[in-house]
């Protein structure tokens, strides 16, 4: 057994944290999310020449590595950083490509040139009620899609998004061009720094990518690789909750002694410590089973959401609490760490549905 | 046993209902039921409609204005207040200095301050805690020095709500550094117009300004300000504490919440079909239905023991610490029931007169922001883990 993550692997992951420490200081951080783009394109162009994120694709399609511990290791160094861009999007809109072979489409986002995101969740209406699923059809030799799709990771700043709609084959992934006609987008800030949007299409012409009909397992595929992703940044994010935590109840100091020394609040910093152990093993796990057959992949995949969910949750809020007022303000990073970790539960499913999923899976499986 | 409420009780309940009918104007109620900033006219506005009534002060005594309500009658009126989404009651005038100038202030003081804190003259916030003190309060430092008529203060506030708003503030200062350090505090009143006062807005962490740091330099305060006796501070503080708080658990607005989450869980859809239906959600909904009516069921008994002359005290800080985790576990709930449209953050949104579009389900746009701004709960007023002390202190005696 070995629980490293290699030595070129490690390399990346050194690097990448170097460059976020240098390029992207709390200022910058600032600066960006209060920018309409809610990111720093300056950044991700430093993060692309990296090859950031070409790590999250295989050699096949022009990329370096592309295996879910890649991904993994690089959205841990994001997590870390809090860094906002629209990485989870360039990733799975990414991996529909690299399953399409769609090498041509894949080299200018590596290369950080096309800012691509991804739409397959629909939009919902003011009443709660979902809109009806995107359908494509085609139009001569085109395709032409139309619907709305929901939240929608940095949808202004997107040159192409990647979206999926029905048409009479079932189930098909297409690219969009922002600049296409028939594209509506409402971009907004998010509550954790950053920017997403909806998405309307209204007979926009589109390209299709891999077989008409055949997006059901390429779909599943990012998903998995969206889930590794939110769920490795989930864990990184906790360690900072929990040493900021740590530093503080060693310094602050109430009734004479550091606070650290109340056995109640000790206890629940080793309740934590060990938590956050639990969920970086869910997340190894989710890693080390992604290349096996699918109902296994995805249940490791959320069996580590359910768990991030979980313990994100516990370690956001205890790690607020335990700080008192202070840990309620905006202007201590912590505060965005916590916003940052309780929003990552609202991504890809929260903890009840891959709990729900897990079961369900199970049961399929026999 | 019987739980029911008394005849007289419900006729006071159909009484405070057709007032709300008739008094509440839909405009608050809307922006409180849909999670709309209210502003500090808002807020003096829903004052003004109850001092009108007579029912502003609702826990004074008659003399001084008040309603000499019973608890129960508190209770009920806090309840329903509640139900139908009216403003709460700003505290810091009405519920943290008034019951202390009652019990310790000069009839002066009485005389001056009270009816301004009724017809809204005044608005109080409340100088206790500094960047040291926190939940260790007797640690400290403003200091108040003794010069002829008056205090010279110096030293620094923190973490004072809405002060933005605030015409007074009721401070805590240092006036001896002898002996054991709660003897040497006192209760002192200060005009924040007064010069070397300055207030800064500390942003919190969903981006509201609510609260402030306070600065004192050289400031000068009559000793006429002081209330009670000099050094003598610790004990009125104490006793604003530990007055009898019967809205403490907020059961009123948890009910009120969770009606609300009702309504959205059923409207709501995710994976085709409304939140409600989906089992693990309905069972968080479920425990927390019965936990809100066993709180319920808990805080009448404290109140009853209180009726009939039990002060309670530990008692309070149970209320304390399950009220606020049940309103914290409503707030967990509706973001979760949001799901994705849980991030899309509108600020502007939250203020009146905004009429863009909402982005997905209209209700959804406050549910983040209340659910990172409602972790205060469980840190002030003496934090949950504070009061687990008082908890295993006073009544396990541990
Ligand atoms: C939104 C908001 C509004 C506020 N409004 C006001 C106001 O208007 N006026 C005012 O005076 N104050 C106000 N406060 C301050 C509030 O009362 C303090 O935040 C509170 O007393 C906790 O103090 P602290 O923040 O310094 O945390 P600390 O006391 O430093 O506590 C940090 C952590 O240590 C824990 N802890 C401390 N001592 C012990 C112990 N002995 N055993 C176990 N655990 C312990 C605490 O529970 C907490 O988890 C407000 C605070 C907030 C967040």
């Amino acid at each position: 057994m070995d629980f490293t993550i290699g030595e070129d692997r490690q390399m990346l992951a050194d690097s990448l944290s170097r460059t976020l420490a240098d390029k992207f200081d709390w200022k910058t951080r600032e600066a960006a999310i209060d920018s309409d783009a809610g990111f720093s394109r300056e950044v991700w162009n430093a993060l692309a020449e990296l090859g950031v994120i070409g790590a999250l694709f295989g050699e096949d399609t022009g990329g370096y590595g592309g295996s879910a511990w890649d991904v993994g290791v690089v959205f841990g160094e994001l997590g870390k950083a809090l860094a906002t861009g629209p990485f989870l999007g360039s990733l799975m809109a990414g991996k529909m490509l690299e399953a399409a072979g769609d090498e041509a489409a894949l080299a200018p986002v590596i290369a950080g040139e096309t800012m691509l995101t991804f739409g397959h969740e629909g939009a919902v209406e003011a009443n709660g009620r979902p809109c009806p699923p995107a359908t494509a059809k085609r139009n001569g030799d085109q395709w032409i899609i139309s619907g709305r799709k929901g939240v929608v990771e940095y949808l202004g700043s997107a040159d192409q998004v990647l979206v999926t709609a029905q048409t009479d084959a079932g189930l098909s992934a297409f690219l969009v061009d922002m600049s296409a006609s028939g594209v509506e987008a409402r971009d907004y800030p998010v509550i954790d720094g950053g920017s997403a949007g909806e998405l309307t299409l209204t007979d926009t012409p589109a390209t299709l990518v891999g077989e008409d009909g055949g997006a059901t397992e390429a779909l599943a595929a990012a998903t998995a690789s969206g889930l590794v992703a939110t769920c490795w940044e989930s864990i990184a994010v906790m360690d900072v909750l929990r040493d900021q935590t740590l530093d503080y109840l060693r310094t602050r100091k109430q009734f004479g002694i550091p606070i650290g020394k109340f056995q109640a609040l000790q206890h629940r910093m080793a309740t934590l410590a060990l938590e956050i152990e639990q969920a970086r093993s869910s997340a190894i796990n989710a890693a080390a089973n992604f290349d096996k057959d699918a109902t296994t992949r995805d249940r490791f995949c959320s069996a580590a959401k359910y768990t991030a969910g979980k313990v994100g949750r516990l370690a956001a809020e205890e790690s607020i609490q335990l700080h008192g007022g202070i840990g309620m303000t905006w202007e201590f990073p912590l505060s965005h760490y916590a916003k940052r970790l309780t929003m990552l539960n609202h991504v890809l499913g929260d903890d009840d549905h891959h709990l729900a999923r897990y079961m369900a899976l199970g049961q399929a499986a026999g | 046993m019987n739980l029911e409420f008394s005849p007289e009780e419900e006729t006071f309940r159909a009484e405070v209902r057709a007032f709300l009918k008739d008094k509440l104007p839909a405009r608050l109620a809307d922006k409180v039921r849909t999670g709309q900033r209210l502003s500090k006219v808002d807020m003096e506005q829903w004052h003004a409609i109850l001092n009108e009534r007579g029912w502003l002060a609702n826990h004074w005594p008659e003399e001084y204005g008040g309603t000499g309500w019973s608890v129960m009658q508190r209770f009920i009126f806090e309840t329903e207040t509640a139900i139908a989404h009216a403003p709460r009651i700003i505290p810091f005038g009405l519920s943290m200095l008034a019951p202390v100038l009652i019990k310790y202030g000069t009839e002066e003081q009485k005389q001056h301050y009270l009816p301004r804190i009724l017809d809204g003259t005044d608005w109080w916030c409340q100088g206790y805690s500094e960047p040291g003190a926190g939940s260790d309060l007797a640690s400290l430092k403003t200091s108040a020095v003794r010069d002829g008529d008056h205090y010279i203060v110096n030293g620094q506030k923190t973490w004072t709500t809405l002060a933005q708003y605030a015409d007074w503030i009721f401070c805590l200062v240092r006036t001896s550094n002898e002996g054991k350090r709660q003897q040497g505090i006192s209760f002192l009143l200060i005009d924040m117009k007064t010069p070397g006062i300055d207030v800064r807005p500390i942003k919190l962490l969903e981006g509201d300004h609510e609260v402030n740091e306070v600065f004192f330099t050289d400031v000068k305060v009559p000793v006429a300000n002081l209330v009670g006796e000099q050094d003598k501070g610790w004990t009125y503080a104490k006793y604003l504490l530990t007055y009898e708080r019967t809205n403490i658990a907020g059961v009123g607005m948890s009910m009120a919440l969770f009606d609300e989450l009702q309504d959205i869980s059923r409207s709501t859809w995710r994976d085709g079909r409304p939140v409600a239906e989906d089992p693990l959600f309905a069972q968080r909904m479920a425990k927390l239905e019965i936990d809100l009516e066993n709180m319920k069921t808990t805080n009448l008994r404290v109140l009853d023991a209180a009726g009939a002359g039990h002060a309670p005290t530990a008692e309070s800080s149970m209320l304390k610490i399950r009220g606020t985790e049940i309103r914290q576990e409503i707030n967990d709930l509706m973001r979760r029931a949001a799901g994705r449209y849980a991030a899309p953050f509108i600020d502007e949104a939250l203020d009146e007169g905004w009429n863009g579009e909402p982005v997905g389900p209209e209700w959804a746009g406050p549910a983040a922001a209340q659910y990172f701004n409602n972790r205060k709960l469980s840190i002030f007023g003496g934090s949950n883990e504070v009061q687990r002390e008082i908890i295993t202190k006073t009544i396990l005696e541990l």
